[in-house]
C-alpha cells in the first residue's frame, strides 16, 4: 500500500492546477439552457485547444495518453478549481469508450477528434416512453433498406439529456423484431439534423430544457453508422452502461469539492451568527457528507488500483452508482437544513445564499438515484450479480 | 499509488484464516459462551506459533515487526470468526506501544513473553471503564493522571461484568498506583495514549469489517436455501435490497479502514481523522448490516440455537467500544469545522 503518487504525477496536477486556476470560468449560466450551452461548448474548446479536454485518450485524438491515475488527478484538480459540468460527457465519458472498444478505425478516426474539440455534440438514446428501467423492451425500428446501404429508423427516444442542443445522438434500434428481446438491437450514431428527425425540449424538475424527446420518421442511416455489429448491439450498450454507472462519468473529484463547498459553508454561516441553533444542530451531518465523499476517493483509489491491474470492477460498479448518487442527494439536503426557511431561493434572488446554487444542486442531484438504470434496479444487480442471489 | 494489500499480506491472511477455519469454528465460539474462563489457551498458542501475536513486535523481541497495515487483514479474519480472544488488546494495542514507549528494561521484560503467546496484555485508557479479559491476562497497561502504568496481574482488583455478548469476558478494575511501574509520564504519555486509542479504534474497525462479511456470507447462504412460496426468500426484492444496502455499507466502509491503517502506519498528519471516518463508518455499517442479517434471517435469527447471534451481539459491542459512531463523528466534524 502506498498512497502517494509519483513525481511525474505531482508534476500533471501541478500543470493541470496552473492551467485550470488560468482559465476556469466562474459564473456561467447552466449549460442545460440553450444560451447557457452555448457558452460551455465556448469554455469545451477552450479545453480541447490545450488538450485538456479528453486528456486519457491518445494524443492522435487530441488527448494526452494520461494514466486512470493522471485522470483522476485531473478531474480532482478541475472541481477543485470549480470548473463547471461538462457539456460534453455524454460523448467523450460515454460513446468514446465504446468507440474504442468497438468502433472501426474510420469511425475512431471520424468521430472521435471531432468529439474532442466539442464540434460534434452527443446525446444519448436509450430510455423511450415504454422502455425505461427495461431497456430491452424498446420498440424503435430500424428497417433494412439494401439497396440504399443502410437502415430506415422509426420511434422515439425520451429522457435525451440536452438533446435539444447537441447534433447527434448514439443509442439502441431494434433490427430484428423476431429476434429474442436482447437480441436484434443495434447500436446506432444518428446525425440529429438527418431528414425525418424531430426534436423536442422538456423541461426538467429544475426549470431547464435539460431533457429532448427525438422522433424519427423513417431517417435513413448508412451502414458506417452501426457500431459493433447488426443485431449486437446489446452488449455493445452494456459496455457504455457500465462507463455510466462506474467511475468514468461521476469522478470522485466533483464530490470532494461539493463536500469541501458544505465545510465552507457551514463555517461561513456560523460565522454570521445566522440561525445558531440550527447550524450548530447540523454539525455531524456536514461532517457525515463529507466523509461520504471521501469514502468515494479512497474507494475509488481501491478500485483504479484494481483496474491497473487488470481486475475490472464488474457489476460492482452497481455499488459505485448507488453510492455516488445517493451521497449527493443527502449533501445537497444538508446544506438545504443548514439555509433552512431561505434554502427555497433561486437563482437571481437577492437575498439567495451563493445565488440558489445550493437548491439548483439538490434537484440536479435528485436525478442521479434515476438516471443509468434507477437504484432499485441496481441494487437487484448488486444482489445477484456481487452477492449471488437467484434471479427468480 | 497502490491502494491495495501485497500478495505476501493476503498470503498470510489466507494461512490464518485457514487456521481460524480450523481452530475457531462457531462450535468454538459457542463453548466460549459456556465455558467459564471462555478462553482457549492453545488457540492462542496456535496464533503466536504462526506470528500474529507477535506480528507487531520488533524481530528482536521475536515478533515480526509488521505494522499496522499488515495487521489489519488478520483483524479482519478474527472479526469474521469471532475470536474470542484479546487479539486487539495485547497485538493491535499494548505491544507496539511497550516497543515504542515503554523504558528498555520494562520492553525486554514484556515484549518477548508477549510475542511468543507465553504473557497476555490487555488496555485500559481513561474513559474505558471495561477491561476486556482482564481475568487471563499478566499485564494491564492503563492509563492513570495523564500517565501509562503497567500494571502485573497480581494487583488488580477485577470486577466481572456480563456482556450481551457471552463470548466476552469484561471487568472493572482497580488498582494502587503504588503497585504499578510508570511506562510513560507527560507530554510523551499523552501522545502514546492518543496513538494506542486510534490503534484500538482502527483494530476494533477491522474487527467489524470482518464480521459485517461473515453475517452478509451467512445470509446470502440463508435466504439461498430458505424456501417460501416455493421459492427461495432470495428471489424477493426486498430480500434483495436488504442485502444490497449491507453491501453498501461494508464496501465503503473497507476503504475507510484501509486508510486509516495506512494513516498509523505511514505517519500521516491527518491520522486522527482517519482513524475517526474509519470507526465511524465500521461501526455504522456493522449495525446497518446486523440489523439486515436479522430480519432476513427472520425468527431463526432470533434464536441463540443459531449462530448469527454471536456476529450480533459482538457487532454491538465492539461498535460502542473505542468511540461510537457519533463519538468519532463528532470528532472529525470538530477536525473540519473549528
Amino acid at each position: 500500500m502506498d498512497m502517494r503518487f509519483t513525481e511525474a504525477e505531482e508534476a500533471f496536477r501541478a500543470e493541470a492546477r496552473a492551467w485550470l486556476e488560468a482559465n476556469v470560468p466562474h459564473g456561467l449560466p447552466s449549460g442545460d439552457t440553450r444560451e447557457g450551452f452555448a457558452l460551455h461548448v465556448e469554455w469545451e474548446k477552450k479545453l480541447f485547444a490545450d488538450r485538456w479536454s479528453v486528456v486519457s485518450w491518445p494524443e492522435e485524438y487530441g488527448g494526452r495518453g494520461a494514466s486512470l491515475w493522471e485522470w483522476l488527478i485531473f478531474e480532482e484538480e478541475y472541481y477543485r478549481a470549480g470548473g463547471p459540468q461538462r457539456v460534453t460527457q455524454n460523448g467523450i465519458f460515454l460513446l468514446a469508450p465504446t468507440i474504442f472498444e468497438f468502433g472501426t478505425a474510420e469511425q475512431k478516426a471520424r468521430f472521435l477528434p471531432r468529439m474532442a474539440a466539442a464540434e460534434d455534440l452527443w446525446c444519448q438514446g436509450w430510455s423511450e416512453p415504454d422502455a425505461g428501467s427495461d431497456l430491452a423492451g424498446i420498440k424503435s425500428r430500424a428497417s433494412r433498406d439494401e439497396a440504399a446501404g443502410g437502415w430506415i429508423i422509426n420511434g422515439q427516444k425520451t429522457w435525451t439529456t440536452r438533446g435539444a442542443f447537441c447534433n447527434w445522438v448514439f443509442g439502441l434500434f431494434r433490427t430484428d423484431p423476431d429476434a429474442a428481446r436482447h437480441a436484434g438491437m443495434t447500436y446506432l450514431m444518428v446525425p440529429l439534423d438527418a431528414p425525418g428527425v424531430t426534436v423536442r425540449g422538456v423541461e426538467r424538475l429544475d426549470g431547464d430544457e435539460g431533457f429532448a424527446e427525438v422522433f424519427f420518421d423513417d431517417v435513413f442511416v448508412a451502414d458506417d453508422l452501426v457500431l459493433g455489429g447488426i443485431n449486437n448491439g446489446w452488449g455493445v450498450a452494456m459496455a457504455t452502461t457500465s462507463s455510466e454507472r462506474g467511475l468514468t462519468l461521476r469522478s470522485p473529484g466533483r464530490f470532494c469539492a461539493a463536500a469541501d463547498r458544505l465545510i465552507d459553508l457551514h463555517r461561513r454561516l456560523a460565522a454570521a451568527g445566522e440561525h445558531p441553533e440550527r447550524v450548530a444542530a447540523l454539525r455531524e451531518d456536514v461532517a457525515q457528507s463529507w466523509m461520504e465523499a471521501e469514502a468515494y476517493r479512497l474507494a475509488t483509489l481501491a478500485d483504479v488500483t484494481g483496474l491497473v491491474e487488470g481486475v475490472g470492477q464488474g457489476a460492482r460498479s452497481s455499488l459505485t452508482k448507488i453510492f455516488w448518487s445517493e451521497l449527493d442527494v443527502r449533501l445537497n439536503e444538508t446544506a438545504l437544513r443548514l439555509l433552512g426557511p431561505g434554502a427555497e431561493l433561486i437563482e437571481g434572488s437577492p437575498a439567495a445564499v451563493d445565488d440558489g446554487a445550493w437548491m439548483k444542486a439538490f434537484e440536479f442531484s435528485l436525478s442521479g438515484p434515476i438516471y443509468a438504470g434507477t437504484n432499485e434496479i441496481q441494487r437487484n444487480v448488486v444482489a445477484e450479480r456481487v452477492l449471488g442471489l437467484p434471479r427468480k | 499509488m497502490r491502494f491495495a494489500f501485497t500478495d505476501e499480506q493476503l498470503m498470510f491472511r489466507d494461512a490464518v484464516a485457514d487456521l481460524l477455519a480450523n481452530e475457531c469454528p462457531p462450535e468454538k465460539v459457542r463453548w466460549a459462551w459456556t465455558d467459564d474462563e471462555g478462553r482457549d489457551p492453545k488457540l492462542w498458542a496456535a496464533l503466536a506459533e504462526m506470528g500474529v501475536i507477535g506480528l507487531t513486535a520488533p524481530e528482536a523481541a521475536g515478533g515480526l515487526g509488521m505494522d499496522e497495515i499488515d495487521l489489519l487483514p488478520i483483524l479482519t479474519e478474527a472479526g469474521r470468526a469471532a475470536l474470542p480472544a484479546p487479539l486487539l488488546e495485547t497485538t493491535a494495542v499494548v505491544i507496539p506501544l511497550l516497543a515504542e514507549s515503554a523504558p528498555a528494561a520494562m520492553a525486554e521484560a514484556w515484549l518477548p513473553r508477549l510475542a511468543d503467546g507465553s504473557a497476555i496484555a490487555t488496555i485500559a485508557l481513561e474513559g474505558q471503564r471495561l477491561v476486556p479479559d482482564a481475568h487471563i491476562a499478566d499485564l494491564l497497561v492503563a492509563e492513570r493522571d495523564g500517565s501509562l502504568f503497567a500494571v502485573p496481574a497480581d494487583a488488580l482488583r477485577c470486577t466481572r461484568q456480563s456482556s450481551v455478548d457471552g463470548a466476552r469476558r469484561l471487568f472493572t478494575v482497580d488498582w494502587d498506583t503504588a503497585d504499578a511501574e510508570c511506562i510513560v509520564a507527560g507530554e510523551a504519555a499523552a501522545a502514546a495514549i492518543a496513538l494506542a486509542f486510534d490503534r484500538g479504534a482502527v483494530a476494533a474497525a477491522a474487527e467489524l469489517i470482518g464480521m459485517a462479511e461473515r453475517m452478509i456470507a451467512m445470509t446470502v447462504e440463508y435466504v439461498v436455501a430458505r424456501q417460501q412460496f416455493g421459492v427461495p426468500i432470495g428471489s424477493f426484492q426486498a430480500v434483495k435490497h436488504h442485502l444490497a444496502d449491507a453491501e453498501l455499507k461494508v464496501s465503503f466502509a473497507r476503504p475507510m479502514v484501509w486508510n486509516a491503517a495506512y494513516a498509523l502506519a505511514t505517519g500521516e498528519p491527518d491520522r486522527d481523522r482517519s482513524v475517526s471516518m474509519a470507526k465511524c463508518f465500521a461501526s455504522d455499517a456493522a449495525e446497518v448490516v446486523a440489523r439486515k442479517a436479522l430480519q432476513c434471517h427472520g425468527a431463526i435469527g432470533y434464536t441463540t440455537e443459531h449462530d448469527l447471534h454471536f456476529w450480533l451481539k459482538r457487532s454491538w459491542a465492539l461498535a460502542a467500544s473505542w468511540g461510537d459512531a457519533l463519538w468519532h463523528r463528532r470528532r472529525v466534524a470538530a477536525l473540519l469545522l473549528d
